[in-house]
């Protein structure tokens, strides 16, 4: 039982990984037990994780030596609280999300089955191990398992996704090699490439103009991969397009594992001194952060497609969290912190609507949802608990890491970010108040009766039971999150916060 | 000029980057694309290649490794070998990149019937 349970680490990546392959060799024979063996092992990932997060609130930080090669030369798995918790994110947005899967699946690409189960379960594997791993290029290897299966995954999707998948594809990569670019520079300087051993011989190379270059082309090559403003040209058509089943799970997860990562480097690779003190683009990163959130917000206005207006709010809420890291105080990095655990929750809450409405009304055009809320009440009640989440309206769980960047913001003296923090919300509360609008208010007009979609006014009700199940879990999560907020902060949070700040 | 000689393979790999990087971006056909972003990925792999040389290196075979006589090792003898073993993995990630993107131009091409970017743009 001991060995067991100090095998749990390896067990959440492992898991997954193994379940790609039977799932590649069940495909051919039997396409209908795809979808349980990714369930079951989408469990077991969970299991491992919420094991992992108890044995690190116990104990404190985990290292799991991959093969028992000690960490300099071998890979090493770091598990403190701040990964614990994305990896209990991802694996439970990753079940919810394969959970809703099936039914759309099975409408959206009936004969891709098993290819779509593998590739999803391997970048769900690919997200796990880059959270997880202390290496640098251990990390560049799982960010490529997961943006080429995300590339697939997308391609998997309607008439536009092929080329939006295209663009991604040539983004992605440059923002891989950019990356790895600056790893072989840190490689070149110190001889090494475990991120605890970085950390301790780094500060005397700080000077360095190389050490520097390296920051800088890594932390580039991140913002290419979670899209931060002006840098985010690829995700919106690549999300809208991609199949319902796919934006529910890269969308939620894609950039906030990224965000992870940029924290990861700044505190845990490089070290506050560096990254605040020794050269002074924090304040540039501000403002960045504030034309990512303005524009967002204000791209979001401007779309007539629901799904495409999600995901330019996603572009709006990557500004909020590389914000709050860089105001470099205690409130601020705490806020984006659990900004990562709301976020992913909120956007898995949106994006499962979509998915739903795309499911019923084959369309995601704001005009497909008019008159939703008579025909599908409790989809559209999960929808307004996410809605106001996103606005930010207490007690759903938006409310509380908005509350923390602001109280950085103020602490920090960046009245830019904050004024930006309180324009995006009043932008969100516009958004979805006239979308609540639309499906509220508008009568179901003849758009679904003239055959344009195929789907006949009075063929529109409520989603089946696996669609409905997780969607009603999270928004419930929402307010759970919310409620916990401050448990959340106390127990796991602080934790994270590198000390100095 | 000292340096553009003896430190001409870094000049190399700029050079190779630059060129994949306009071919990536400045480029309207998707399969100029792809040749730009193979060989933006090789211009990455040349750096690290040459990161991991050393003059009158050898290979980093050790003799008597295992004998009884244990000598001291010269590292400045031996090619680093770890940057190497790295670019093998990378080697793979970039091999299996072009296979996925020219699936995707496959795709595109079945669809769309041509490969120039502005022409699709255009179908769409």
């Amino acid at each position: 039982m001991m060995i067991y349970s100090e095998q749990l680490p390896i067990l959440l990546v492992i898991l997954p990984l193994f379940a790609a392959i039977l799932i590649s060799v069940i495909g051919v024979f039997q396409t209908r037990y795809c979808y349980p063996v990714a369930v079951c092992a989408l469990i077991g990932s969970l299991y491992a994780a919420a094991g992992v997060l108890m044995q690190v609130l116990e104990n404190g930080v985990i290292h799991y030596q991959l093969g028992g090669w000690p960490p300099p030369f071998g890979i090493e798995y770091v598990i403190d609280h701040l990964n614990a918790m994305v990896l209990l994110i991802i694996a439970s947005v990753g079940l919810i999300a394969v959970i809703f899967s099936k039914e759309s699946v099975k409408q959206e690409m009936e004969d891709k089955i098993p290819q779509f189960y593998t590739l999803y379960v391997l970048l769900v594997t690919g997200l796990l191990g880059m959270t997880i791993t202390g290496d640098a290029f251990n990390l560049y290897v799982l960010l490529e398992i997961s943006a080429l299966t995300t590339y697939a995954l997308i391609a998997l999707g309607e008439d536009r996704a092929l080329l939006s998948s295209f663009v991604y594809v040539i983004m992605g990569t440059l923002g891989a090699c950019f990356y790895l670019l600056g790893v072989g520079h840190l490689y070149i300087m110190t001889g090494s490439l475990n991120m605890s051993d970085l950390l301790t011989i780094l500060p005397n190379l700080y000077t360095s103009d190389a050490v520097l270059v390296a920051f800088i082309l890594i932390m580039i090559g991140i913002w290419i991969k979670m899209a931060f403003f002006p840098l985010h040209g690829w995700l919106p058509n690549a999300y809208t397009y991609a199949p319902s089943a796919t934006s529910c799970l890269i969308a939620p997860l894609m950039t906030k594992v990224s965000v992870y990562i940029m924290i990861r480097i700044m505190f845990s690779t490089f070290s506050t001194d560096f990254v605040f003190k020794a050269y002074t683009a924090q304040n540039l990163i501000v403002w960045m952060a504030v034309a990512a959130i303005v524009g967002g917000s204000i791209l979001a206005l401007a779309q007539k497609d629901f799904k495409k207006m999600l995901t330019y709010l996603i572009v709006a809420e990557v500004g909020y969290m590389v914000g709050g890291i860089w105001l470099a105080n205690r409130h601020g990095i705490t806020g984006a912190i659990l900004h990562i655990a709301n976020d992913a929750m909120m956007t898995l809450c949106l994006f499962l609507v979509a998915g739903i409405i795309v499911y019923k009304t084959k369309g995601h055009h704001l005009d497909d949802m008019k008159g939703l809320y008579k025909k599908m009440p409790i989809t559209m009640a999960a929808f307004t608990v996410g809605a106001l989440s996103m606005i930010g309206v207490p007690p759903t769980a938006g409310f509380f890491s908005k509350w923390y960047l602001i109280l950085g913001a103020i602490d920090a003296g960046q009245w830019g970010f904050m004024a930006a923090l309180l324009f995006s919300s009043l932008v969100n509360a516009i958004l979805f108040f006239r979308v609540i609008e639309i499906a509220y208010f508008e009568p179901m007009s003849d758009h679904h009766a003239d055959g344009h979609h195929g789907v006949p006014a009075m063929a529109i009700d409520e989603a089946p039971f696996s669609m409905l199940a997780p969607l009603v879990i999270v928004s419930l999560s929402l307010i759970v999150l919310g409620i916990y907020a401050g448990d959340i902060v106390t127990n796991i949070i602080q934790f994270a916060v590198p000390i100095g700040i | 000029m000292k340096t553009i000689i003896t430190e001409y393979n870094y000049w190399i790999y700029i050079l190779l980057m630059m060129i994949g990087l306009y071919a990536m971006l400045g480029q309207k056909n998707l399969v100029r694309k792809i040749i730009g972003m193979s060989i933006f990925q090789t211009a990455i792999i040349v750096f690290y290649v040459s990161i991991g040389a050393k003059e009158h290196g050898t290979i980093p075979i050790v003799e008597h490794g295992h004998g009884a006589s244990s000598q001291a090792i010269n590292a400045l003898h031996y090619v680093n070998p770890l940057p190497h073993v790295l670019m093998l993995t990378a080697i793979v990630v970039s091999v299996s990149t072009l296979g996925v993107a020219l699936a995707i131009i496959l795709g595109l091409h079945r669809r769309y019937k041509t490969l120039e970017e502005d022409e699709i743009l255009e179908q769409i």
